[in-house]
């Protein structure tokens, strides 16, 4: 468990976890010595390495331009969120312990060995300023992917136990509970009767057999439920064969985002056998960014062969069934412009179905400046709204998208991530800003043709 | 052996082979690691296309790049193009790559090489200014980084000292007007040759193998690179 529960009791109840002293620490969790944390950090950021990452820990020429990309570095100019530093302890141990030339760097000490004081020095530069938006790999010139090899030194910090604690205690409620706010089985069953009551509309769970199996983001199930009567209205509209399952509908994946391999396999697992025990032939993930990344792109890798159903992110499937007529939209006469979730658009691949739907709903799309593949992220992702020390770091990476929504001058602001809407909302109350986050699948069930 | 048949001779077939030996170890180091198999449904199977796309369109920075790296690109840019126009175009180094392999081209103009060294020298050294002053490179900067400026900066102070007096057109003497010059100019060659492929100067062959795969991960994802 964490030093934290004692030194920082958590307030579990709070809609955020909130440790009540929340400035910069180093959080630690598990009874290991210094030198064991060091041993399984370094050893669990190798232990996932493949050709790929090793070319990209080779390559880079220390040019610095992946500072420029970065929101924290470029709001605050402290040197120090430069992306490629933030891997700097791990670029130490792989040169020493796993590069070509590491018997070199040993004998000659050419590197120095990475130390528990720089671990936990790293542990704000790995998490709390890191939300693996992948935007620095898009201007770096030699193409490495920072982003994937922070996610791998993640893997070596929640070895050691060196997790920023609100990050710990939401993945270690998901493997616990099966999702990180509480949103369980039985607190899903009870809001889809409440919901399908509430709003007249049909929330199919459990079926036996369904063509298409929907999981949902808990921060929809627990902050915004209309989200859950939007993708029934949706589903209902396109006359399809669906259903929930409670044995699988929890589309999130905090082991991921902290660290925990295992805990990430095991959340991706849940809804793989839940399609497969409805026989679904498509998967359909919830507006979530790191959802979309972790069952799209890495789901079948953690099944260990080809998924046998479809994987899509609900905006992908809009798109799709607005294309074969089965959703028909009425004009929505508004301008708007689109944030993109970087793991949907950027890191996804699915930059394109998003805009079909607002081309469907009529709206006048004011693009931001830098957007689609190349947008700034919000703030909030990789679990970095998790985590409260970080907020002052993230309000400052805010205030870009704040001036690039302002800038379009768009009478509607939408986007496709819970997470980022979330991180909007928490921003816009910091801010007293008066833009309000539109979940763009709310925005299609609002406008469905009769 | 006189200093110049050193550097002509056993110096430089040292280098080229731990140029080479070098080169395959680095590389090994990467291609001994198996590469991951993914098993997600790809967007596109176009990997290799995409490879090169990352490859070729990786030269040309990003417009929503533009206004932060115009001017550590455009130097880069300076020093590469000038290194590459020395080294390919100039006379008495179309001569030495033609005794070396057999292979010659017609070189360019000795007013283009000289002024290729120039701006080469200028640019490089606007390149360590920038590396010394900018918060960001100064905290990111290792040995490597200067020490791979010095070797690459070397070779070009010593050619520039070994131009005069001036290399005659028209034929390839055997013994150089400056033999000490020239000599001291081919083993700072040759110290480049061997520390390229252990320092941040192997980006010259790394850059495809990472760019390529990123590349090619985009391309399956259907993500631009």
């Amino acid at each position: 468990m964490s030093d934290l529960d004692q030194q920082h009791p958590l307030e579990l109840d709070a809609p955020r976890f909130r440790v009540r002293k929340p400035q910069l620490r180093v959080d630690k969790q598990g009874a290991l010595d210094d030198a064991a944390r060091v041993t399984a950090a370094l050893g669990g950021f190798v232990r996932d390495f493949s050709r790929a990452t090793a070319a990209h820990m080779e390559a880079c020429v220390h040019c610095g331009q992946c500072a420029q990309a970065c929101h924290f570095y470029v709001t605050t100019r402290d040197p120090k969120y430069t992306p490629i530093w933030k891997l700097e302890p791990f670029k130490q141990a792989y040169s020493r312990q796993a590069g070509p030339f590491a018997w070199l760097f040993r004998t000659l000490n050419l590197k120095p060995e990475v130390t528990i004081e720089e671990l936990e020095e790293w542990q704000e530069l790995i998490y709390d300023s890191c939300t693996m938006c992948g935007r620095c790999t898009m201007i770096c010139p030699m193409g490495i992917d920072i982003a994937g090899l922070v996610g791998l030194a993640r893997h070596g910090m929640f070895q050691a136990g060196l997790v920023p604690h609100e990050l710990w205690a939401v993945a270690e409620r998901a493997k616990r509970e099966g999702s990180p706010l509480g949103a369980t089985a039985k607190v899903l069953k009870e809001r889809i009767e409440w919901l399908a009551d509430d709003h007249d509309v049909e929330i199919p769970l459990d079926r036996p057999h369904a063509d298409v199996i929907v999981t949902l983001s808990s921060i929809e199930i627990m902050k915004y439920p209309q989200s859950i009567v939007a993708m029934a209205k949706v589903l209902n509209h396109a006359k399809a064969s669906w259903t929930l399952r409670s044995e699988g509908y929890e589309a999130t994946n905090f082991g991921m985002l902290s660290g925990n391999a295992e805990w990430q396999r095991e959340s991706s697992m849940k809804m793989i056998q839940a399609a497969i025990a409805c026989g679904a032939k498509t998967l359909v993930l919830p507006e979530c960014g790191h959802a979309y990344g972790a069952l799209r792109w890495q789901g079948a890798n953690m099944y260990g062969k080809p998924l046998p159903f479809r994987v899509l992110h609900i905006s992908e499937f809009l798109a799709e069934n607005i294309r074969n007529g089965s959703i028909r939209l009425k004009q929505l006469g508004t301008s708007l412009t689109f944030h993109d979730p970087c793991q949907i658009s950027r890191r996804g691949g699915a930059t394109q179905a998003p805009r079909e739907i607002i081309a469907a709903l009529g709206a006048e799309l004011r693009e931001m400046p830098s957007t689609g593949d190349l947008n700034w992220c919000c703030g909030g992702g990789g679990g970095v709204v998790t985590i409260h020390r970080a907020d002052d770091l993230r309000y400052r990476a805010f205030e870009i998208k704040m001036r690039q929504v302002e800038d379009t001058g768009a009478e509607t602001l939408a986007t496709s991530c819970a997470n980022c809407r979330q991180t909007f909302d928490d921003g816009q109350a910091h801010f007293h800003w008066d833009k309000k986050m539109a979940s763009l699948l709310e925005l299609v069930a609002d406008n469905l043709a009769v | 052996m006189d200093l110049l048949s050193f550097a002509r001779g056993p110096a430089l077939w040292a280098s080229l082979a731990i140029l080479l030996a070098g080169t395959v170890w680095r590389l090994w180091g990467i291609f001994r690691l198996a590469a991951k198999e993914d098993f997600s449904e790809p967007r596109s199977t176009r990997l290799i296309a995409g490879a090169w796309r990352a490859i070729v369109g990786g030269m040309i920075p990003k417009d929503e790049f533009r206004n932060s790296t115009t001017l550590a690109t455009s130097n880069a840019y300076l020093y590469h193009v000038g290194l590459a126009v020395i080294v390919f175009g100039y006379l008495p180094h179309v001569y030495f790559i033609e005794r070396l392999t057999g292979l010659s081209w017609p070189p360019l103009p000795a007013a283009v090489a000289y002024m290729a060294v120039a701006v080469t020298f200028v640019s490089l050294l606007i390149a360590l200014m920038y590396r010394l002053t900018d918060p960001v490179l100064r905290l990111i900067s290792s040995f490597d980084d200067y020490f791979s400026w010095f070797i690459v900066f070397l070779p070009l102070a010593t050619g520039m000292a070994a131009i005069n007096p001036p290399f005659p057109s028209g034929a390839a003497p055997q013994t150089p007007l400056a033999p000490v010059p020239v000599a001291l100019h081919l083993l700072s060659v040759e110290l480049l040759l061997i520390w390229l492929p252990f320092g941040k100067l192997a980006h010259s062959f790394l850059v495809f193998i990472s760019r390529g795969m990123t590349g090619a991960e985009c391309a399956r994802k259907g993500a631009r690179t």
